[in-house]
């Protein structure tokens, strides 16, 4: 019966069923955060590398995989921007708490 | 790899980036979360790397953005962090539209069929027009974070309509788009180009204070770019990742309306403080207010018990946070009881105070939310604004005012109350300050990092 469902519906089942989870993780987010949730979201975003990486992916070079070169490039300076700033970040929260409990 | 086992290492990923979320919940779980998130991306991009032939092009790509991006995060200024984020939000939204283009370029690479089915053309669509609205929103959001373009919301007549047409036209082209039996490049490339225009547009007319708002939005945004993109390649890691930044933007977009207490509506159509702001002001009299120096500010809080220091966006466009950790130190050996207040949308993006104050070191149990200190104030000797406002505004308590109804932080309960600012000049909302002119209320006019400097001598 499963292989009868279009595979949209499947995502869109996912994609619910995600944006609940998303809704619940984040409501739990401490408002001091909401800094860090920022760069740390966005980082997550660049998962359109993904997508990049196949567009950059086929053997016989054409245009399309330059502009996916383009694309991998754009969201790599995100990963590593994203999630490096954000433990930069998290750090300085870190400094404090020793200090803090000590 | 096989599809199954790239499917299953896709789950992995997925349920890291859960877990980093899930670290945010308090800042010592925060650092493994983000860790978390790192391997998510390590594992999604290593799976995605069996998939593809061109490994020297992918991996080149990828270092020249690593260096790019580590260069980026280790050099910007905490006090950057707003423009940064913007900038960051306009690269996914760039490389979804490049992604989006190259997959009606050449479908099979995605695993696509070569003729596009219907299906897929309507993913298409959304994850460019998203992406395209992200990237051009977020590249005017930084502009207007950065200082490069004036805050000043930018309204003219018909605003709204030449939005709405452009949205119905644009809808036009991507049903043209999608009802042509072949690739329809004028149909698509028309969208694309309708939708960084109108990304332009809908982030001109709001203004500087109301950043917190767009700027989560814009990451909302993103999420959306991602997840709309997971629909056209039928990959539900990117579906899920997508979703859970997407409902985190629009969770933040809510809490920032809420301390705002405007729609969200209200904010995205923008202009505000733009028409009907002085009438309260405007009732003929000439109102007085006293002003005093730091010197004597410094011996008011040197004699204090506690001290509540309130920080705003002009903490952060002085760079105060380092002066202002020294001048708390210093009140805090005299024994005095410093505490820092947070209004939810101080600064330009949410929780930017709260950063700016752990950069300088100061303790997180010093710093408070407004509903953990408001009942505090009336038992509070001295309040110290820092470069802050409408958070202030009593008016927000006057039925008629355009700001009442907003939640503010009490400071004119507080027995003195000493304001830091550069002029008399109005804050965001165009409105006139009562506290200021309260008898208890003290004015020290001056950029925020000099006077406290001040202060710290004088104590």
């Amino acid at each position: 019966m499963i292989g009868d469902i279009d595979p949209l519906i499947i995502n869109l089942t996912i994609f619910v069923l995600a944006i609940f989870v998303g809704y619940h993780v984040v409501w739990n987010v401490t408002p001091a955060l909401h800094t860090p949730l920022m760069s740390v979201t966005n980082a997550i975003s660049s998962i359109i590398i993904v997508g990049a990486m196949l567009a950059a992916g086929p053997a016989d070079t054409d245009w399309g995989v330059w502009l996916g070169a383009v694309a991998v490039t754009l969201a790599a300076v995100n990963v590593f921007g994203g999630f490096l700033v954000s433990q930069r970040m998290l750090e300085m929260f870190k400094k404090k708490d020793k200090k803090g409990s000590a | 790899m096989s599809a199954n086992m790239v499917a299953l290492a896709y789950l992995v990923a997925s349920v890291f980036f859960i877990l980093a979320l899930k670290g945010l919940s308090s800042p010592e779980s925060a650092r493994r979360g983000n860790v978390f998130g790192m391997l998510g991306m390590l594992i999604a991009v290593a799976t995605t790397m069996t998939l593809t032939e061109n490994w020297l092009l992918i991996i080149g790509c990828i270092a020249i953005g690593a260096v790019i991006g580590t260069i980026i995060a280790k050099r910007v200024q905490m006090t950057a962090m707003p423009e940064l984020v913007a900038f960051m939000h306009s690269l996914v939204g760039l490389a979804a539209v490049f992604i989006a283009i190259a997959a009606v370029n050449n479908p099979v690479s995605f695993g696509l069929p070569a003729v596009l089915p219907a299906g897929s053309k309507l993913e298409l669509f959304l994850g460019t027009f998203i992406g395209a609205m992200t990237w051009s929103g977020s590249v005017i959001a930084f502009l207007k974070l950065s200082g490069r373009m004036s805050g000043t919301p930018v309204v003219f007549t018909g605003q709204h309509l030449l939005n709405l047409l452009l949205a119905i036209v644009m809808i036009g082209f991507g049903l043209w788009f999608f009802f042509s039996d072949t690739t329809n490049w004028t149909a698509f490339i028309a969208m694309t180009a309708i939708a960084f225009l109108l990304g332009f547009l809908i982030i001109i007319p709001i203004g500087g204070a109301d950043m917190p708002v767009v700027i989560s939005m814009l990451n909302s945004y993103s999420g959306w770019a991602a997840a709309g993109i997971g629909f056209s390649l039928g990959n539900p890691m990117l579906i899920i990742a997508g979703s859970l930044v997407g409902s985190s933007g629009a969770i933040l977009s809510y809490i920032m309306c809420k301390a705002m207490n405007r729609p969200f509506l209200s904010v995205i159509l923008g202009g505000f403080g733009s028409d009907g702001g002085a009438s309260i002001a405007d009732d003929g009299t000439q109102k007085t207010y006293r002003s005093g120096s730091a010197e004597d500010a410094a011996f008011l809080m040197g004699n204090a018990d506690s001290v509540v220091i309130i920080p705003g966006y002009g903490l952060a466009v002085a760079r105060a946070q380092h002066a202002v950790k020294e001048l708390a130190e210093m009140l805090h050996e005299k024994g005095v009881n410093v505490r820092f207040a947070i209004h939810p949308v101080a600064g330009r993006m949410p929780g930017h105070m709260n950063v700016l104050l752990a950069e300088a070191e100061i303790p997180y149990e010093q710093v408070l939310e407004m509903e953990e200190i408001n009942s505090d104030f009336s038992n509070t000797d001295v309040v110290l604004v820092l470069g802050a406002n409408d958070v202030v505004n009593p008016a927000a308590n006057v039925p008629g005012s355009p700001i009442y109804g907003m939640p503010i932080l009490e400071a004119h309960k507080a027995r003195t109350v000493m304001v830091v600012k550069r002029s008399m000049g109005v804050g965001y909302a165009g409105l006139d300050n009562d506290l200021f002119y309260m008898d208890k209320t003290m004015m020290i006019f001056g950029d925020a990092k000099k006077v406290v400097e001040h202060m710290v001598k004088a104590i």
